[in-house]
């Protein structure tokens, strides 16, 4: 794109421009894609309770994503008089902002990435670690209980996930031989005969599980929603929220599972590569197949969250420091020793 | 030009974020300062051309570690009153740390200017080894060069981390600790009884 805008203006200028083009290319999709993504969400969930969902607003109940935004936006922000008021406004800010950087490291097709950089999944897990300060800066700030509880346990839950999430990306790399994402992509064709993806490995298949169940815990979705339980917590670290900053609690929470449903295509599904290496199937734009793999890990997210009861706090800790924590470290040896062993590092 | 403009932006802050760490007068907006700091020293660490250690200072820095002193200090029930009390007592130590410091920095920078070290440019842009990848240039040295000294740093804190345990951990009597796979193994016909009572009459179980 820098090299089209070069037509009219300096280099500088240009590419400028084009990176401008191309944050914009994907931050509008995205805020469409959750929009959209909610309504699914919602249809899901009432399909597997035996309920309607919604379908009131536009054919289908489409709209209903844009009336409650339209709703949210039309009310008054309500900022509580003993809060810290700069820090919970930026708060949510954060939250939403934190969300959407990480896509840049995204491949949506063979040279469709806003940033090819080389320490490209570096980036996501830094970036992904900031989130954690929109949630705990709300709980401090809203200077109430709930959401104060809810930020320690937020900060609590965070850490400990991505410790995990850490040792099962060494193995991803160890694999691909690279940090760059659209590298990791490219390692995955035909990893196993036929089959595009390290998900199809047998050493790389219990990561993946696992990587699964820790992005539930690091979106903080059900069944690992400690930090909103709302039987404990009201609404966690969202109590004392209302309208816009509400609504980007709402909007960064969805474009944070739609990157970690993204994370689980890229890192072990093949990412914009088809399930399997044969030609015809190529003629598929790659990105189709990206948003295809996205929509059906944000089923499976949407299907965990309608049936699993939410994990008592205590559980939750067991499972990220006792099992998850031993297990990965486990497969960091197997695998860097598998790879020894074959001569991969040659 | 746009990387200057990025220096001057990134330096700034650093320095106006690290003056805003020691002069707020509540301590978590001293933290929150300190991860400001954090993050446009990263950013300087990106404008040098070393990405990775850029990254690895926000994953661990602002990530784990600064989470952490948040934590702890939001946990804390600080009296303001008493911080302050002890200014006048420490000040001779505090200046004599700043001095130190101080002398340290200037030492660096004369070191760098001096032409002993080959860091960045004046004007941002940094020696980079051809062909060389961040990752594997620090890969190679670390476990090539250095291996002795970096495993004996891993070893240091495998200690300091089994001492940190070994001190906090303390065994209580008494307490009715949970058995996971008892839990996991209770089924439904041993945890509940089905009975149909007669009206007026209790259970009794």
């Amino acid at each position: 794109m820098t090299q089209f805008f070069q037509q009219w203006m300096p280099y500088e200028w240009a590419w400028g421009l084009a990176t401008l083009c191309g944050i914009l290319l994907i931050a509008f999709p995205l805020m469409l894609a959750v929009a959209m993504i909610i309504y699914v969400d919602r249809k899901i969930w009432a399909a597997m309770a035996l309920r309607r969902g919604p379908n009131v607003v536009g054919p289908l109940g489409l709209l209903q994503s844009f009336a409650d935004g339209l709703k949210v936006m039309l009310q008054e922000t309500i900022i509580p008089s003993s809060t810290s008021k700069a820090l919970f406004l930026l708060a949510p800010i954060v939250t939403f902002t934190v969300a959407l950087m990480a896509w840049a490291v995204i491949p949506f097709n063979g040279g469709a990435i806003l940033a090819d950089i080389n320490v490209g999944l570096l980036y996501v897990l830094a970036v992904s670690s900031l989130g954690v300060y929109g949630t705990i800066v709300a709980g401090w700030s809203s200077n109430s209980k709930y959401p104060f509880f809810s930020a320690i346990r937020a900060s609590a839950q965070m850490i400990s996930y991505e410790v995990s999430i850490g040792f099962i990306l060494i193995c991803v790399v160890l694999w691909a031989g690279t940090f760059n994402m659209n590298g990791i992509v490219l390692a995955q064709k035909s990893h196993v005969w036929l089959l595009n993806g390290f998900v199809f490995n047998p050493l790389l298949f219990p990561m993946w599980v696992m990587f699964l169940i820790s992005g539930m815990a690091e979106t903080q979705r059900a069944p690992f929603d400690l930090t909103e339980a709302e039987s404990e917590l009201v609404a966690g670290y969202q109590t004392e929220y209302s309208s816009m900053a509400f609504a980007l609690y709402w909007l960064g929470e969805y474009a944070n599972v739609l990157l970690m449903c993204a994370l689980n295509a890229v890192l072990f599904w093949g990412g914009y590569l088809p399930p399997l290496d044969i030609p015809a199937l190529y003629l598929v734009p790659g990105w189709i197949w990206l948003f295809a793999k996205i929509f059906l890990f944000f089923f499976i997210f949407s299907w965990v969250k309608a049936t699993v009861p939410r994990y008592r706090y205590d559980q939750l800790m067991r499972l990220g420091w006792k099992v998850f924590l031993p297990v990965s470290l486990l497969f960091v040896v197997l695998v860097s020793g598998w790879l020894m062993y074959t001569g991969h590092f040659a | 030009m746009i990387q200057l403009l990025a220096f001057y932006l990134f330096a700034a802050l650093t320095l106006a974020a690290g003056a805003l760490t020691i002069l707020s007068r509540n301590p978590v907006h001293s933290v929150l300062w300190l991860i400001v700091a954090f993050f446009n020293a990263a950013g300087l660490m990106v404008l040098v051309g070393a990405e990775f250690i850029a990254m690895l200072l926000v994953i661990v820095y602002v990530g784990a570690v600064a989470v952490l002193f948040l934590f702890v200090v939001m946990m804390l029930n600080i009296d303001f009153a008493a911080l302050r009390a002890g200014f006048i007592k420490n000040f001779p130590l505090g200046i004599l740390l700043a001095a130190v410091l101080l002398a340290e920095v200037l030492m660096g920078v004369g070191v760098v200017q001096g032409g002993a070290l080959q860091l960045g440019t004046p004007d941002g842009s940094a020696p980079v080894p051809a062909g060389a990848q961040n990752i594997e240039a620090i890969g190679a040295v670390l476990y090539g060069k250095y291996l002795f000294l970096f495993e004996v740093a891993g070893v240091i804190l495998l200690v300091a981390m089994i001492g940190a345990i070994v001190l906090t951990h303390r065994e209580r009597k008494g307490v009715r600790g949970q058995n996971i796979a008892r839990q996991v193994a209770r089924r439904p016909d041993e945890a509940t009884v089905n009975m149909q009572p007669d009206v007026g009459k209790g259970v009794s179980l």
